[in-house]
C-alpha cells in the first residue's frame, strides 16, 4: 500500500482567544478528492493555512508522501507539489492573464513559454482563457480559471481549493467538477473545502467534517444524506420553514426602465431594469457578484442619486434623486452587503451604531437634536437581547463582534424600525448556520407582518428557501420574475449567464 | 531663432531636476510607498554633493555622494514605514522637515563657497547642427541621463519580470506575499532607488543648475516632483513631459519678466505650476487610465500574514 499523499496528524493551533484546530487528523490518498466540510469558523481555513505553510501549528505534524515535512512558507509548499486556489483571488488586476500566471511560477520560465503553456493547459482541460487579456476585464468565473490554470502549471500533487464555487453559476460549477475529476484521474489529490452539502456529495469520495476546531466525523459523503452531514457539521438538522401561502398586496416599491451608465470603469452599467415589489412578499435577485448588484442596490438605497426621474417609486411616490434618509422616513430600510464600513462603523459602539439609522426613534425632539445616551443604549440593548447577539453589551465596538453577530445586530436594527420595505443584500454571507437560520426566520416573520422585501444574494439555496418570486441579474440586465415554486436551479443557472427569453412567464 | 534655441536648452536644464526626482519617486510609488520626504532628501543631497565638490573638486564624486545620501535617508524612512509600520505621510513630512533643517545646519559654512561651473558638454557632430545643436546637444551629461533613465525605467517596468513583480507589489501586496515574494525587501529597494534619484536631482541643483549652496535652495521642487508623478499617472514619459513643461514655462516667465511685460511678477511665477497641472490633469483625466496605472496599495500599510 502506498503512503497517503497527505497526512495531517494531531494538529493543534491555539490563538489567544480561540482554539482554531484541536487534535485534527486527516489523510488523503493519491488521486482522491477529499472534502473538508464545516461552517464558517470551524477551523477549515486555519488547517489549510497550516498545510500550505502560511501558519505554524503548535502541535502535530504534516506528512507529505509519508515524509514528515516542516513547511515554513508557501514556496516550500509549492516545492513539495502543494498548490492552492484561494477563496479571495490573489490576482493582480492591472496585468494580463499570462503575466499573472508567470508571477506564480518560478523564475526559470520566460513569459513567452508561459503564454504558450497557459493556452495549452487551458485547452487540455477545456478551460476558455485568453492569455493577453488584462485581468480587470475578466468575469469572476474567468478569474477563477486563471487561478486554476496557474495552480495546474505547477504540476501539483495536491491541489487545495477553498470554497471555489461560492462565486460560480451552477453551470460553471458543473464545468469545474469535470476539470477536477479529470485532474484527479491523473493522480493529483484534491482537498476541497466547502460548506455546500450537495456539491460534496456529488464530487468527493471522502469527507472530513469539522466543528468548533475539532473533527466530528470522517465519512464517505456519497453514502450520506444532507441531513446526516448537516448533523455532523452543526450538530442539528437544518430548520424547515413552513411554505408561504398568503398572497401579495399592493405595490410597495416599483422600478421602471432604470438605465444608468457607470462612472467607474470597472463597474457595471444598468440597462432597462423594471420590477415591482409588493406588500407581504419576498422577491429575490440572484446572480453572480459583479453583474450590477452593487449599482442597483446603490440606486435603491439612495446612495446613488443620479437615477432618472420616475425610475424608482415607493408606494406610488417618485423617490429617484432622494437620499437614504428621506427614503428611510418613507419606510424603506436597507441592510447593505458590507457589514463593516457600510452597515456599521467599525470603531463606534453598538449604541452609536444604532443611532445611524434609528436616530429618529431616539434623538430628542427638534430643534436641538441632542443625543440621548441612555435611550440609545437601551435601544441597542433591546436589539442585542431580541436577536441574541453575542456582544459585550451596547458599549462594545462594532468591530469586536464576529461577522454573524454583527449581521444579526444590523438586521435586528433595521427590522426593529418596522420598515414597510426592506432591502437586504447577502443576508447571511459569512454567517454560521445557526445564526443564518435565525436571520431567515426573522425575515420571514417580518414578511408575514406585511413588509415588502427584496433580497439580493449569491446563495441560490437561500433564495429558494425564503423568496416567493425570483429575478436574476446578469450584465446589468434583470430577467423577468418567476415564482420560486416554478423555478429550478438549472433554469436560474442559465439565466445567471444572461440567457433568458423575454417571453418567459412572469 | 538663436534665443529660442537657448530657451529650449534652458528648459531641458531646468526640467532635468524634476525629471530625475520624479522618475525616482515614480518607481518608489509603483511599489506602493509614498515618500513625502523628497524635498528633505534633495536638500541633504544638495549640500552633501556641494561639500564633496568643494573639498575634492570632483563633480562625479559629488553626484555619487548625493545619490548615497538620498538612498540612506530613504532607507531610514523605509525601515520606519515598512517594518515599523509608521504612517507613510507623517513620516515623509518629518523627513522633509528634518532634511530642510539639517541641510541648513550643515551648510552654514558653505554658503560663501564657490565651485567650478560645470560647462556644457557638446556631443560631437550633433552639436554642430544648426538650431538643434544649440537647443539639444550642448548640455550637461545628466540632461541626457534623465532621458535615458525614463526609457530604462519603461523597459524595466513593462518588459522585465522584476518590473512586473514591482508593479504587483504596489497593486496587491497581500497577493504578492501569498505567492512568496519578499514584499518588504522589494519595497525598501524601491524606496532607496527613489531616494538615490532624488539625491542625484538635488546634486544636479547645487552642482550644475546653480552651482552654489543656499539654504532651502530646492525651493519646493521636491513637492513638485511628487505632484508630477501623480498628475503623470505614474507613467515615465508623462513625468518627463511634465518636467520639461514646468522647466519651459519657468524659463519663459523669466524671459517675460526680464522683458518687463506688464503683468505682476507673482502671476508669472505662478504660471509654471498652473500650466503643468492643467496639461497633465487634462491628458490624464480618463478614469480607466488612472485605475489601470495607479498603484492600488499606494500609501496603505502592509502587514504580512495579517
Amino acid at each position: 500500500m502506498t503512503a497517503p499523499r497527505l497526512e495531517v496528524r494531531h494538529v493543534t493551533k491555539r490563538y489567544p482567544s480561540v482554539v482554531a484546530n484541536s487534535d485534527v487528523s486527516l489523510s488523503v490518498a493519491p488521486g482522491e478528492i477529499h472534502a473538508v466540510l464545516g461552517e464558517n469558523g470551524a477551523g477549515k481555513s486555519t488547517l489549510m493555512k497550516i498545510i500550505y505553510g502560511a501558519v505554524k501549528p503548535d502541535q502535530g505534524e504534516v506528512l507529505v508522501d509519508g515524509q514528515p515535512s516542516r513547511i515554513r512558507n508557501p514556496q516550500e509548499a509549492r516545492a513539495l507539489g502543494i498548490s492552492m486556489v484561494f477563496q479571495h483571488f490573489s490576482l493582480f488586476e492591472t496585468v494580463t492573464v499570462a503575466e499573472n500566471i508567470w508571477l506564480g511560477l518560478d523564475r526559470s520560465h520566460s513569459l513567452e513559454s508561459v503564454r504558450e503553456r497557459t493556452a495549452q493547459k487551458a485547452r487540455e482541460y477545456g478551460l476558455d482563457l485568453e492569455p493577453d487579456r488584462p485581468v480587470h476585464s475578466l468575469s469572476v468565473g474567468e478569474r477563477q480559471r486563471v487561478e486554476i490554470v496557474r495552480a495546474l502549471l505547477t504540476e501539483p500533487k495536491l491541489l487545495i481549493l477553498d470554497e471555489p464555487t461560492s462565486v460560480l453559476t451552477p453551470q460553471a460549477v458543473h464545468k469545474l467538477f469535470v476539470t477536477l475529476r479529470q485532474l484527479a484521474a491523473t493522480g493529483c489529490s484534491i482537498l476541497y473545502i466547502s460548506h455546500k452539502l450537495d456539491e460534496i456529495r456529488e464530487l468527493c469520495s471522502q469527507c472530513t467534517v469539522m466543528r468548533g476546531g475539532k473533527v466530528t466525523g470522517s465519512v464517505d459523503p456519497r453514502r450520506e444524506s444532507n441531513a446526516s452531514l448537516s448533523r455532523l457539521m452543526i450538530g442539528a438538522e437544518p430548520p424547515q420553514h413552513a411554505p408561504h401561502t398568503s398572497s401579495a398586496g399592493e405595490v410597495a416599491l416599483a422600478v421602471r426602465s432604470l438605465s444608468l451608465p457607470t462612472p467607474d470603469p470597472f463597474g457595471v452599467a444598468l440597462h432597462d431594469i423594471s420590477f415591482e415589489l409588493r406588500v407581504g412578499e419576498i422577491v429575490g435577485i440572484a446572480g453572480v457578484s459583479g453583474n450590477g448588484q452593487q449599482e442597483l442596490l446603490a440606486v435603491l438605497s439612495g446612495e446613488q442619486p443620479r437615477a432618472p426621474a420616475g425610475s424608482v417609486s415607493l408606494f406610488g411616490r417618485d423617490m429617484s434623486g432622494r437620499g437614504p434618509r428621506l427614503r428611510r422616513r418613507e419606510g424603506l430600510h436597507f441592510v447593505p452587503e458590507e457589514r463593516l464600513g457600510r452597515g456599521a462603523v467599525p470603531g463606534m459602539t453598538l449604541a452609536s451604531n444604532t443611532l445611524l439609522t434609528r436616530a429618529r426613534h431616539i434623538v430628542g425632539k427638534p430643534p436641538l437634536g441632542w443625543v440621548a445616551p441612555r435611550a440609545t443604549a437601551a435601544l441597542a440593548a433591546d436589539i442585542i437581547a431580541r436577536f441574541q447577539v453575542k456582544a459585550g453589551g451596547p458599549q462594545a465596538e462594532a468591530k469586536s463582534l464576529s461577522g454573524g453577530n454583527l449581521q444579526k445586530f444590523i438586521v435586528g436594527r433595521e427590522i426593529g424600525a418596522a420598515p414597510k420595505v426592506l432591502i437586504v443584500a447577502q443576508p447571511t454571507w459569512g454567517v454560521d448556520v445557526g445564526a443564518a437560520a435565525q436571520i431567515r426566520g426573522e425575515l420571514l416573520a417580518l414578511r408575514d407582518a406585511g413588509c415588502a422585501m427584496l433580497v439580493v444574494s449569491e446563495e441560490l439555496d437561500e433564495l429558494f428557501e425564503i423568496c416567493d418570486r425570483l429575478h436574476v441579474i446578469a450584465k446589468g440586465r434583470l430577467s423577468p420574475s418567476i415564482a420560486t415554486r416554478d423555478a429550478s436551479v438549472e433554469r436560474i443557472g442559465e439565466w445567471m449567464s444572461g440567457l433568458w427569453s423575454e417571453a418567459a412567464p412572469c | 531663432m538663436e534665443s529660442f534655441a537657448l530657451l529650449v536648452a534652458a528648459t531641458l536644464n531646468a526640467g532635468t531636476v524634476l525629471a530625475i526626482a520624479g522618475l525616482g519617486l515614480l518607481v518608489n510609488e509603483r511599489a506602493g510607498i509614498v515618500n513625502l520626504g523628497a524635498e528633505g532628501m534633495m536638500l541633504c543631497a544638495a549640500i552633501a554633493a556641494f561639500a564633496t565638490v568643494v573639498h575634492s573638486g570632483n563633480p562625479w564624486l559629488g553626484f555619487a555622494v548625493g545619490a548615497g545620501v538620498g538612498a540612506a535617508l530613504a532607507a531610514a524612512f523605509g525601515v520606519l514605514v515598512i517594518w515599523l509600520n509608521t504612517n507613510q505621510y507623517a513620516t515623509g513630512l518629518a523627513l522633509a522637515l528634518f532634511g530642510g533643517g539639517f541641510s541648513a545646519f550643515v551648510g552654514v559654512g558653505y554658503v560663501q563657497e564657490k565651485i567650478a561651473t560645470q560647462g556644457s558638454h557638446a556631443i560631437p557632430l550633433l552639436a554642430d547642427l544648426p538650431f538643434l545643436g544649440t537647443a539639444l546637444f550642448r548640455q550637461h551629461p545628466m540632461v541626457y541621463v534623465a532621458v535615458l533613465l525614463a526609457f530604462a525605467i519603461i523597459a524595466f517596468l513593462y518588459r522585465t519580470r522584476g518590473g512586473l513583480v514591482l508593479r504587483s507589489v504596489g497593486e496587491n501586496p497581500d497577493a504578492a506575499h501569498a505567492l512568496g515574494y519578499p514584499v518588504r525587501r522589494i519595497r525598501l529597494l524601491a524606496v532607496m532607488f527613489g531616494g538615490a534619484l532624488c539625491g542625484v536631482a538635488g546634486a544636479y541643483l547645487s552642482l550644475v543648475y546653480t552651482p552654489l549652496w543656499v539654504e532651502g535652495m530646492v525651493a519646493g521642487r521636491g513637492w513638485i516632483a511628487l505632484a508630477l508623478t501623480t498628475f503623470a499617472t505614474w507613467r515615465p514619459l508623462r513625468v518627463l513631459l511634465g518636467a520639461y513643461l514646468f522647466g519651459g514655462v519657468t524659463m519663459l516667465q523669466f524671459h517675460l519678466q526680464s522683458q518687463g511685460v506688464d503683468v505682476p511678477s507673482q502671476f508669472l511665477s505662478m504660471t509654471p505650476y498652473l500650466a503643468t497641472i492643467l496639461v497633465l490633469a487634462l491628458i490624464s483625466r480618463n478614469p480607466t487610465w488612472i485605475r489601470v496605472n495607479m498603484p492600488a496599495s499606494l500609501g496603505k500599510p502592509f502587514h504580512p500574514g495579517g
